[in-house]
């Protein structure tokens, strides 16, 4: 078979598509051409390499190049200096913030050599639409190691061993919820993969899906193979993943064609298949019981869990639902062993399957850091290590605030919590939690009232609607924020937020109402000097809720440096300024809406806003 | 495409081993040519293609071929280095294409030195 000399990888993860990665491909192919190259160079289309912010990316291998921001202006001078002449291109690099020398190869870029890639393990090698790449990367081979020379039980028992666990909200033991599901009894169960991943900005399932389907279909295997009986595994993808259902659907048809998906895989007597379902768009239609419920047909709302699913789940039939990220975990582990898997990450897990947190998880890093993207640490890592390190710090040299875990119910981690590891019980101790992976970075300029209301009206939306406290509560909880940096607040809300935050807590029946009050709970507790501020002295400290800002002008400023411009008079709205030309302005507060237009207008720096 | 038996899982993987050993810039040798404008000048683009060719014919999956800018020492290209993992590099100069084959076939292949042809190993010079 042809070999070249050197992959040019192009990412074609959802990001860098839609930064026109493919137009990198296809004039990288065409200056190939030109300089008679195509016997040596092959561009392949990889997954999402995480680093979004810098796309559209191409890695030159073998060297590990790294190359980003292309334009396909720049793809001639690429060709020619490094593929043809062995010149590789500075000003095409990689140079981190503040500095100005480029960091020419990828394994040396902070934001990579920090991560620990298993479930990503695949990023940017291979085509996630070409099974044979997935397999020389020794896929498919834990499922020829549990078919050939494991049984079921030695299965469960190296992922009961091995501490894993879930990755899309609870974190429940994997292995546990494994042998609960095989215990009952029946002759038709179902395996699902949840991969409706519905937390804004969130884009964990989707890059491991886009990136490398197989592995989850591969782990879903695995899983079927241990939990036994399993007739069909489906695969729940949130609708507004178009690429994502197409790759499966692509994985799936090639695993067919070779003998992996079907009857008497590799010859033995296991069956399995797996069916592609369109998620229904509402954010809680990622809770188990509402996700299945929307498969069998019916809108998707979550009911009471004293049955649980691995009872009865799908019509009804034991059902074992992992999210996306837990399946991708599996082969490694069966491959690798349990040990090496425990080996990383926190706790102890060899009496209590609770009693630590075991392995990586994929973060999505957004805010205010320098380097947004996806991420994958070792649990146990620092909230500094992944916003300083990996993360670059903060933009424009401003200061960090707060850090946002475990998507949009998740709470606000302040400063002096900054060395906290990151894990299930040290994230969920301080009143956040690990979530599915979503990490939001905030700085000086953020309020944390009006970031605790954007999150919670987020929720407040998704409510299905079912329980009175989670509809009703979160409505009140909504209007009384809305007062609050409206300049309407009372001393009082501060403890009604918190009265209603528990009441919705406790009487919530799913998960989205039960957490929907971490952002006001933890901003309560951390930041409530910051509430107190709005409340008492109608101020907003970061300058955020307009309504409590107000506008004045330096006279001195105005007439000595800006000579009475005018400027401010002629644009203001609502004819707040007064003033003649060449004299001092001043601004009627009665009048004044706050629009802010002043403050951007004059060009004397004579107006100042508190 | 026929069902995959066990064994056709090493077989692809095989198959495809030396593109991956490419996109993961592993293997045990590295060879750089030089290609500088004076190097393409002097049939650096020979070499390479010698070495491509190498690779192909003998089935080599652990070698990975690269290149670099003018190494300064224009007289004496073409030029290319015989990097084998954990050893000094070995720079060879004066290259033709009947040099590079046998520089692949005993240092690439078999780990042995050609003198003969070598400028230096490490920041030793030889001749
Ligand atoms: C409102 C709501 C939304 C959820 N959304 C998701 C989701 O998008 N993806 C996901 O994997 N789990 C989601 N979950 C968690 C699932 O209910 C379930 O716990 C998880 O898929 C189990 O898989 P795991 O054990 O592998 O984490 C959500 C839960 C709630 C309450
Ligand atoms: S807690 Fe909220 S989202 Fe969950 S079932 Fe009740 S109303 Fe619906
Ligand atoms: S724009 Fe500035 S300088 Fe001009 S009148 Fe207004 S405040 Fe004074
Ligand atoms: S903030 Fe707007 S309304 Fe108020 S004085 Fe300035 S321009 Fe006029």
């Amino acid at each position: 078979m042809k070999s070249y000399r050197l992959q040019l990888m192009v990412c074609a993860g959802t990001g860098c598509v839609s930064n026109h990665s493919f137009e990198i491909k296809d004039a990288l192919e065409k200056e190939i051409a030109k300089h008679k190259l195509q016997t040596e160079a092959e561009v392949v289309t990889t997954g999402c390499n995480g680093f979004c912010g810098a796309g559209p990316l191409v890695v030159v291998q073998p060297d590990g190049i790294f190359y980003q921001m292309l334009k396909v202006s720049d793809i001639p001078l690429l060709v020619e200096e490094h593929l043809l002449k062995g010149r590789p291109v500075k000003k095409l690099m990689y140079v981190p913030p503040k500095e100005e020398a480029p960091i020419p190869k990828m394994s040396n870029i902070p934001f990579f050599s920090d991560q620990t890639l298993v479930a990503l393990r695949n990023r940017g090698m291979i085509d996630p639409e070409n099974i044979n790449d997935y397999i020389a990367r020794g896929g498919y081979k834990a499922l020829a190691k549990v078919l050939m020379s494991m049984t079921p039980d030695e299965v469960l028992q190296e992922i009961k061993k091995s501490g894993l666990r879930g990755r899309g909200g609870g974190g429940f033991p994997t292995g546990i919820k494994w042998e609960t599901c095989k215990r009952i009894q029946s002759d038709t169960k179902y395996v699902i993969c949840n991969a409706d991943e519905g937390d804004p900005g969130a884009f964990m399932d989707r890059s491991i899906i886009e990136g490398d389907p197989h592995s989850v279909i591969e782990g879903m295997m695995i899983g079927a193979y241990a939990i036994q009986n399993i007739c069909e595994g489906y695969i729940y993808v949130r609708m507004e993943y178009p690429l994502a259902i197409k790759r499966f659907n692509i994985a799936i048809e090639q695993a067919k064609e070779y003998g992996l998906l079907g009857e008497k895989i590799f010859d033995t007597d296991f069956n399995f298949d797996i069916k592609v379902r369109r998620g229904a768009g509402a954010f809680v239609c990622g809770e188990s019981t509402a996700l299945m419920t929307s498969i069998e047909g019916n809108p998707g709302e979550p009911r009471a869990k004293y049955i649980h699913t691995v009872e009865k789940g799908l019509w009804d039939k034991p059902t074992c639902l992992n999210n996306v990220e837990t399946w991708t975990n599996v082969p490694p582990i069966i491959l690798k062993g349990a040990e090496w898997f425990s080996s990383i990450g926190t706790g102890d897990v060899t009496h209590d399957a609770w009693g630590g947190s075991k392995g990586t998880k994929v973060f999505s890093l957004a805010g205010k850091v320098n380097n947004t993207g996806l991420v994958e640490v070792p649990m146990g890592i620092t909230l500094r290590d992944i916003i300083f390190n990996i993360g670059g710090g903060i933009r424009d040299g401003k200061k960090f605030k707060a850090v946002q875990t475990g998507g949009p119910s998740g709470g606000f981690i302040p400063e002096n919590l900054i060395n906290l590891p990151v894990d299930y019980e040290e994230l969920t101790k301080v009143g956040s939690m690990m979530g599915s992976g979503g990490m939001v970075v905030m700085d000086e300029d953020n309020c944390m009232v009006d970031m605790a209301k954007y999150f919670l009206k987020f929720t407040q939306e998704e409510s299905c609607g079912k329980c009175i406290p989670c509809r009703e509560g979160t409505k009140r909880m909504l209007d009384i924020l809305e007062n609050i940096t409206s300049g309407k607040g009372k001393e009082e809300d501060l403890n009604l937020l918190e009265e209603l935050s528990n009441v919705i807590v406790e009487s919530s029946l799913c998960a989205l109402g039960g957490s929907a009050p971490n952002p006001v709970l933890t901003t309560l507790k951390y930041f409530r000097e910051e509430y107190e501020a709005h409340v008492k002295d109608k101020k907003c400290p970061a300058r955020v809720c307009k309504q409590l800002l107000t506008y004045t002008i330096d006279e001195k400023q105005c007439v000595e440096v800006g000579h009475g411009c005018g400027v401010c008079k002629k644009n203001c709205p609502d004819n707040a300024i007064i003033g003649e030309i060449k004299k001092a302005h001043h601004i009627d507060q009665n009048k004044c809406g706050k629009c802010g237009v002043c403050y951007d207008v004059c060009r004397f720096n004579a107006i100042r806003v508190e | 495409m026929p069902k995959l038996k066990i064994e056709d899982l090493e077989k692809i993987s095989d198959e495809f081993k030396r593109t991956m050993t490419v996109r993961e810039g592993g293997g045990k040798v590295k060879v750089t040519v030089h290609m500088g404008t004076c190097g393409i000048a002097a049939g650096a683009r020979e070499i390479m293609n010698t070495f491509v060719q190498q690779i192909e014919e003998k089935n080599v999956k652990d070698v990975i071929l690269t290149t670099s800018g003018c190494a300064g020492l224009c007289s004496r290209e073409p030029m290319a280095t015989v990097e084998v993992l954990g050893q000094a590099p070995v720079k060879y100069v004066d290259l033709n294409s009947e040099k590079a084959k046998k520089i692949f076939e005993e240092h690439v292949l078999k780990g042995v030195l050609v003198k003969d042809y070598a400028l230096s190993i490490g920041s030793e010079r030889i001749q």
